[in-house]
């Protein structure tokens, strides 16, 4: 019994200085910035309670609701894209293809960056004034254009275009990982079979990646709510608020426009958000199998 | 060795004629911007002080950086701000040092436009130390792109303004040199609506935030100019930086840049003499002066020798031959209106030949409301500048929501 006890104790001796820092630097500083949401701070942090004025104002400002249907929309569009493109150009370089070390360099390459850098680079590309528009029209297709980082319909779709390019590689990686893990013996079987090859990918391939796949959304869904380097240095929120997005709102408010309260509120909001998609995946993916597996 | 080093530090820090040591924090980085500091820091330490420089790129950057400090209890000497509203806070939790005494001496009520001393005091007594006006509504041109699209003299109205652009255009030039970021689309939108819409209904909208006022014709007539510039832009405009707009009026690409007077820093380091090559004229309309700026606040310290280089850095910072040697470098003029600026630029002089007289000096949205309003105008701006379907009458509507909720 008393073996029991103190080895059990063990653990929590050892994980305590963990277990403080998670209660302190994590729980505590998000409970704080939940607090702040309900005060009037402004330049500083101040305890007067305002009730949820702070959140009313945030959902009257049509920034705000820019930003969070931005979100969603680029939220779908990058983790979607990233998805197929990352599967298919995994398939392609399992083929055994030469230089599959260079390509999967290559192609993994872009998440080495930062997405300023790449946020940078592409910016320059499609700006209608430097990059890709100018340089064909200097080639002679005078009517070719391509000019949507300026055009406030298309602008978040720029920013989709540069996001994918620099994840893509990552989903890839993870991807590659999955499909070298499929039994050689499964592939033997069903060529015996007369499978084609496609059908396979869809029905027996694909639900074996399950796991990469989950793993992938989770990566690329923190990136999408964390949107703000890239969108900073593509397209700076614009034109007008075409682009903006919740990160950037935060930012904005917490720095530039001295207002805590705010920016707590709607960082506040984030959290609820991500809380949401996240808990009942958690339990289905957790949870529930324990208890199926007991 | 590192004792020898040591036991010197301890002596001089016992020691009672430790020179006055101040650290400011400040975001002057750029060329010009930097030399003005130089300025400052030589006179302060003719003065008998050390200059500790605790430069940081980027105004809110810095600006968040020495709150941060202030809060947490390690305040620089002085720090940095916009002449406006942006330390209202650190005032009302009492962080920062009453000037009174120094004001009170050197007679900066006496000497500096009342705008500004309202801006840098808080019931009645000093707060911050303001050191430069910078003009916000100028105009810039490239006089040789002028003379060959057959432009004699800067526009004096708006209907001359548009004749001209269109003058520009005829010429292929791209005729205004847009920064397409919503602080550059916002100080345009101020510059139109001080030119156009005159001094009273400015004051109505930014200073009395009155509803009728901004819903009112003049208000819809001033925003529709406003939106009429898209006519006159390129396709690169969104998203880009001032300075970059500022090079295409100096090497001829574009016709003008509406901008404030740091503008002229780049004008000069490219060669170009700011009355001459470089054409400068207010924005068509009402002759006001739409000022900014830029202040040192002393955070609270503890007294004796701290406050003793607070004292003496306020001193130095308004020193009037320190005055014209700064705001030369910063592109700005000085602060007080007693000195002689003849060794200025044209533009300079124009500035500050219109200053002297209270009825021009405009401040600018800064003093009026405070950051979060401004930015929340930023927004508005942007987004219906940017809205080739935008109307004039929902924009008023949106402005006014934004005013009436910052009352």
């Amino acid at each position: 019994m008393a073996t029991r006890i103190r080895r059990s104790a063990v653990p929590v001796v050892a994980l305590s200085p963990t277990i403080l820092i998670v209660l302190f630097a994590y729980v505590g500083t998000m409970g704080w910035t939940v607090w702040m949401s309900f005060t009037g701070s402004r330049l500083l942090p101040v305890n007067t309670f305002v009730g949820t004025e702070q959140y009313q104002r945030l959902f009257g400002d049509p920034r705000w609701l820019v930003s969070v249907q931005n979100m969603a929309l680029f939220g779908v569009l990058f983790i979607g894209f990233c998805l197929v493109l990352g599967f298919l150009l995994a398939v392609a370089i399992d083929q055994r293809v030469r230089g599959e070390d260079g390509l999967r360099t290559i192609f993994l390459y872009p998440h080495a960056m930062s997405f300023i850098v790449t946020g940078l680079v592409w910016q320059w590309m499609m700006n209608p004034t430097l990059g890709i528009q100018e340089a064909v029209q200097s080639m002679g297709w005078a009517s070719f254009r391509f000019d949507w980082v300026v055009r406030r319909d298309m602008a978040l779709y720029a920013v989709v275009i540069a996001g994918v390019w620099q994840s893509a590689g990552l989903v890839m990686a993870l991807m590659l990982a999955g499909l070298r893990g499929v039994d050689e013996e499964l592939w033997k079987a069903a060529r015996v079979d007369g499978i084609p090859t496609w059908r396979v990918y869809v029905s027996i391939v694909l639900p074996l990646l399950k796991p990469m796949i989950i793993t992938s959304v989770v990566l690329l869904s923190i990136a999408v709510v964390k949107v703000y380097d890239l969108v900073v240095a593509l397209t700076n929120g614009g034109p007008g608020t075409s682009t903006a997005v919740p990160a950037k709102y935060v930012m904005d408010y917490l720095f530039e426009r001295q207002n805590i309260g705010l920016a707590a509120a709607a960082s506040t909001v984030l959290l609820v958000t991500v809380l949401c998609v996240l808990a009942p995946w958690i339990y289905a993916e957790y949870f529930r199998k324990e208890r199926g597996g007991a | 060795m590192s004792c020898a080093i040591l036991s010197g530090a301890v002596l001089s820090g016992a020691s009672a004629q430790e020179p006055l040591r101040a650290e400011v924090m400040h975001w002057w980085t750029s060329g010009g911007e930097a030399a003005g500091v130089r300025v400052f820091a030589d006179a302060y330490e003719k003065a008998g002080g050390t200059w500790v420089d605790a430069a940081i790129g980027g105004g809110q950057n810095a600006r968040a950086a020495a709150i941060n400090r202030i809060v947490g209890g390690n305040p620089p000497t002085s720090s940095q701000f916009n002449t406006g509203r942006q330390f209202d806070d650190l005032v009302g939790q009492g962080l920062l040092v009453d000037l009174d005494a120094v004001a009170a001496e050197q007679k900066w009520r006496d000497v500096i436009p009342a705008p500004i001393v309202q801006a840098a005091s808080r019931e009645g007594k000093f707060y911050a130390v303001p050191v430069n006006i910078h003009g916000h509504n100028w105009m810039f041109y490239n006089t040789e792109t002028f003379q060959k699209a057959g432009i004699s003299e800067a526009p004096k109205t708006f209907d001359a303004f548009f004749a001209d652009m269109d003058k520009l255009k005829a010429a292929g030039v791209t005729p205004i040199a847009w920064g397409g970021q919503p602080w550059q689309e916002a100080l345009v939108f101020d510059a139109v609506l001080l030119g156009q819409g005159g001094k009273d209904l400015f004051y109505k909208v930014y200073r009395d935030k009155d509803e009728a006022a901004i819903k009112s014709e003049a208000f819809q007539r001033v925003a529709a100019t406003f939106h009429r510039m898209r006519d006159y832009i390129d396709a690169g405009a969104p998203g880009r930086n001032w300075n970059d707009a500022t090079s295409m009026v100096i090497t001829g690409q574009a016709g003008i840049q509406i901008m404030g007077d740091w503008a002229k820093g780049d004008f000069i380091a490219a060669g170009k003499t700011p009355g001459k090559e470089a054409g400068c004229a207010l924005v068509p309309g009402e002759a006001g002066y739409l000022m900014g700026g830029d202040v040192f606040v002393f955070p609270k310290i503890g007294g004796g020798a701290a406050t003793e280089a607070q004292t003496l850095l306020a001193k130095t910072l308004l020193d009037p031959a320190t005055q014209i040697a700064f705001n030369e470098k910063k592109g700005s003029i000085p602060v007080r209106t007693d000195v002689d600026v003849s060794s200025m630029d044209a533009c300079a002089r124009r500035g500050a030949e219109l200053v002297k007289d209270p009825a021009n000096q405009i401040p600018s949205v800064n003093f009026h409301v405070s950051a979060d309003t401004v930015g929340a105008l930023q927004d508005t701006i942007t987004s219906y500048f940017n809205d080739p379907s935008a109307t004039a009458e929902d924009f008023a509507a949106d402005f006014a929501s934004v005013m009436t909720a910052a009352r």
